[in-house]
């Protein structure tokens, strides 16, 4: 860590009172952070916090290499900011968002325009970028889309078959999931922290956990820590091998496809096999898990899981040796490294597009202290690097259950929680098969929320698919879509 | 790899489609539970143990009546069955919940400690739909846990197509809506021109407890917990997600394919 680093520094999973977190006033805390992420910082989150009639700008920046993240503020803001956007593309949705929650204009700011409320309507109403040109062609998409996917609004500007430039307007699925915290926890915050993505439940679950076990000043217990990282390995597998299935359908791969769609469910039932729900639902709480893998379920969950794995390995075999399907992959969709980083992205897209960045290696905490992961990062940035991290991280992720499942950790599998502490600032990243999950709280002086932020993978990913999109054929877009695989309500809450 | 590799693989495994409904129904995952059953007799005088663990207040004890449940509003989370200090409510294992009127989810009044299961639809809608049900899905502030669990009776385990049952692209071509999510508010105008869209005659399915009544989100401002408030439904399927067992048991029920177990 540079030694003029002016940030606090917390690790991952920990608090720090508010009051210690350095303030500045916002022009200079713009400053502040705009140097942080010049020395090699990364925004994991920005966000406001409404004190009395103005707001307070919070940033939370990662370290990656230095495995540290680091947290900052501002005084409190009445009206504006000068932009973060224009030196640091990465701040672009967060200061679109704080317009919208706050009304704080960053100013500067290129395209300043709501990201999920209501805007005379419904969300997609507004004002879209257009390419003009006698040949140039909009097509239109959604919300409701052909298939069973969650919805959303996507414009592109094409000329012929190539997609000049590609929106995508979101907020459709907006619950009111981050407004209904303030005052939390409530009785139906677990399940809601569950279903903010019903496919990264135990992500986000064990984002919450740790967030209240840090606030408590406690740990859940190891037994527990360890159950937690099993379930998010089977969560990262059968999402990665129905997103390999998927990727091979719209190629019209069809032994990949239906073979990887069945064994995609193999693995959901891993997951139902320990707690009873396929997504995970009810299994993390904070203080530990709710239910315990013993012995001869450990056996029984073992013998399927190498099962499922030697079928995966079939079915991606088929799949890498089919010459017309990685031609449709290769070079489609690409995003260089260089691009990706500046634009933020996380999780597979990023690790796709040669960087290094996985909370579970970065940013150890919980079981991963004690059980590393190799990160698994493929060059080129195309829908088949894309791909391929899915497919490294499945035979990684098999290796660490297979290693973990004979060697649980003695012990407690719940220790109900201690209360919040007051006045304090936690933070939680989890590495979940989207990507990086993060999760913010910051109490009021009787330990309740006053604010929480959660970061979705997705938020800083949707980008990647509209940049992506730049000089493709619009007929790649299913492909394209796949592989970066979003999600809405994550995005939306 | 050679051309040969997958048929020869698919040679071996056989067919991978379930038996189900001709044969027995996949069992359910142990801890999963299935659908819960009450009997309020058993409920000690006054008792109220289960009313504040339920997240989505589907626990409800009126002053001076009995312990009601609403398997609309339940997530499944199983708190008030673990608090119950009398077995009044229990998991029975049992996938099937599916029914055709949102009261039939309200559990509790004696005599009425169980669903009553969805029946066919009439006989004009059966003869229009028995045999080729196609259904454009709309997904309403869902968290893609339903969808997911939808879309996996497609896979060849499940093989939706062969009861006629299919998913398709646009409403125009289809003879209803399958509706998930607790219809948010910003979903409100778009679920009502796809239902517009979809020609009579036509139903509606509404999956999971967000669909029927909200699930988690109940009450938040941003939604209008569940489909009921914007299109007539004619099918619940409760779940948080339903299992897949459930949601086709669903599905069949309406049509009138359901195996007759008892």
């Amino acid at each position: 860590m540079n030694s003029i680093c002016e940030f606090l520094l917390l690790s991952n999973g920990t608090s720090v009172p508010w009051a210690e977190v350095p303030e500045w006033p916002a022009v200079e805390f713009v400053a502040a952070t705009a140097a942080e992420i010049e020395r090699g910082g990364r925004l994991c989150a920005w966000f406001g916090v409404p004190e009395n009639a103005a707001t307070r700008l919070v940033a939370v920046i990662a370290f990656d290499s230095e495995n540290t993240l680091a947290v900052g503020r501002s005084a409190p803001v009445a009206k504006s900011y000068p932009s973060l956007t224009l030196h640091h593309p990465q701040a672009h949705l967060f200061e679109r968002e704080v317009w919208e929650q706050h009304g704080l204009v960053p100013e500067g700011h290129p395209w300043l325009k709501p990201v999920r409320q209501q805007n005379g309507g419904h969300p997609a109403v507004g004002v879209f970028f257009r390419v003009e040109g006698v040949e140039v062609h909009e097509v239109s998409v959604g919300p409701v889309h052909a298939g069973i996917i969650e919805p959303g609004h996507f414009r592109f500007q094409c000329n012929g078959e190539e997609v000049l430039h590609l929106e995508i307007a979101l907020g459709y699925q907006h619950r009111g999931v981050e407004e209904a915290l303030v005052g939390g926890p409530h009785l139906a915050t677990m399940s809601q922290m569950e279903t903010v993505a019903g496919d990264t439940t135990i992500g986000h679950a064990t984002a919450y956990a740790m967030i209240l076990e840090s606030l408590a000043g406690a740990e859940a217990p190891l037994r527990a820590q360890w159950l937690r990282a099993i379930a998010l390995e089977l969560e990262r597998l059968a999402n990665h091998t129905g997103d390999l299935g998927a990727l091979a359908n719209d190629v019209a791969f069809l032994p990949t496809a239906s073979s990887c769609g069945k064994i995609r469910g193999d693995f959901l039932n891993l997951t139902a096999l320990i707690c009873g729900n396929r997504f995970g639902r009810g299994l993390v709480h904070p203080g530990g898990c709710k239910y315990d893998l013993e012995t001869e379920r450990t056996t029984q969950l073992l013998a399927k899981l190498r099962l499922s794995l030697t079928e995966v390995n079939q079915a991606a075999e088929w799949l890498w040796d089919a010459n017309s399907a990685r031609a449709r992959f290769e070079f489609t969709g690409t995003i260089s490294a260089r691009h990706a980083a500046e634009i933020g992205l996380v999780g597979v897209s990023a690790r796709a597009s040669g960087l290094v960045r996985d909370a579970r290696f970065d940013h150890p905490a919980g079981w991963h202290r004690f059980a590393p992961v190799p990160v698994a990062v493929w060059p080129g940035g195309d829908v088949f690097a894309r791909a391929r991290v899915r497919w490294l991280e499945i035979q990684r992720s098999g290796k660490f259950l297979e290693e973990q499942l004979i060697a649980p950790p003695d012990g407690e599998n719940f220790t109900a929680a201690a209360l919040p502490s007051g006045d304090t600032l936690a933070v939680a990243l989890v590495e979940g098969w989207r990507g990086e999950v993060c999760h913010v709280a910051l109490t009021d002086s009787a330990g309740i929320f006053r604010r929480y932020k959660i970061v979705d993978p997705s938020f800083h990913n949707w980008i990647g698919l509209e940049q992506a999109m730049r000089g493709q054929a619009v007929s790649d877009f299913p492909i394209c879509n796949k592989s970066f695989n979003l999600s809405y309500c994550g995005f939306d809450l | 790899m050679s051309a040969f590799d997958p048929i020869t693989h698919r040679l071996r495994h056989g067919c991978q489609t379930m038996s189900f409904p001709t044969g027995q129904a996949p069992a359910l995952p142990d801890r999963h539970g299935g659908t819960l059953r009450i009997e309020a007799t058993k409920c000690a005088e006054g008792c109220t143990a289960c009313l504040p663990v339920c997240p989505t207040l589907a626990v409800t004890r009126p002053p001076g009546k009995s312990v009601a449940l609403d398997l609309g509003k339940c997530i499944f989370c199983d708190a008030c069955v673990k608090e119950c200090p009398t077995q009044a409510i229990t998991q029975t294992n049992d996938h099937r919940m599916a029914v055709r009127r949102r009261e039939d989810l309200q559990l509790g009044t004696i005599g009425e400690e169980e669903l009553r299961l969805a029946g066919a639809l009439d006989e004009k809608l059966k003869k229009l739909f028995g045999r080729s049900l196609r259904l454009r899905q709309v997904s309403a502030g869902g968290c893609n846990a339903c969808e997911a669990d939808v879309n996996v009776l497609g896979t060849i385990g499940w093989d939706l197509g062969r009861f006629g049952i299919q998913f398709v692209a646009s409403p125009r071509h289809a003879d209803g809506l399958l509706i998930t999510g607790a219809v948010s508010r910003n979903m409100e105008l778009a679920l009502k021109k796809t239902y517009d869209a979809v020609p009579s005659p036509k139903i509606v399915i509404a999956v999971g407890a967000c669909a029927i009544a909200g699930g988690p989100f109940i009450g938040h401002p941003q939604i209008l917990n569940g489909a009921s408030s914007v299109v007539p439904v004619d099918l619940f399927i409760p779940g948080c997600p339903p299992h897949p067992l459930t949601i086709l048991d669903g599905l069949l029920r309406l049509l009138g394919k359901a195996p007759n177990v008892t």
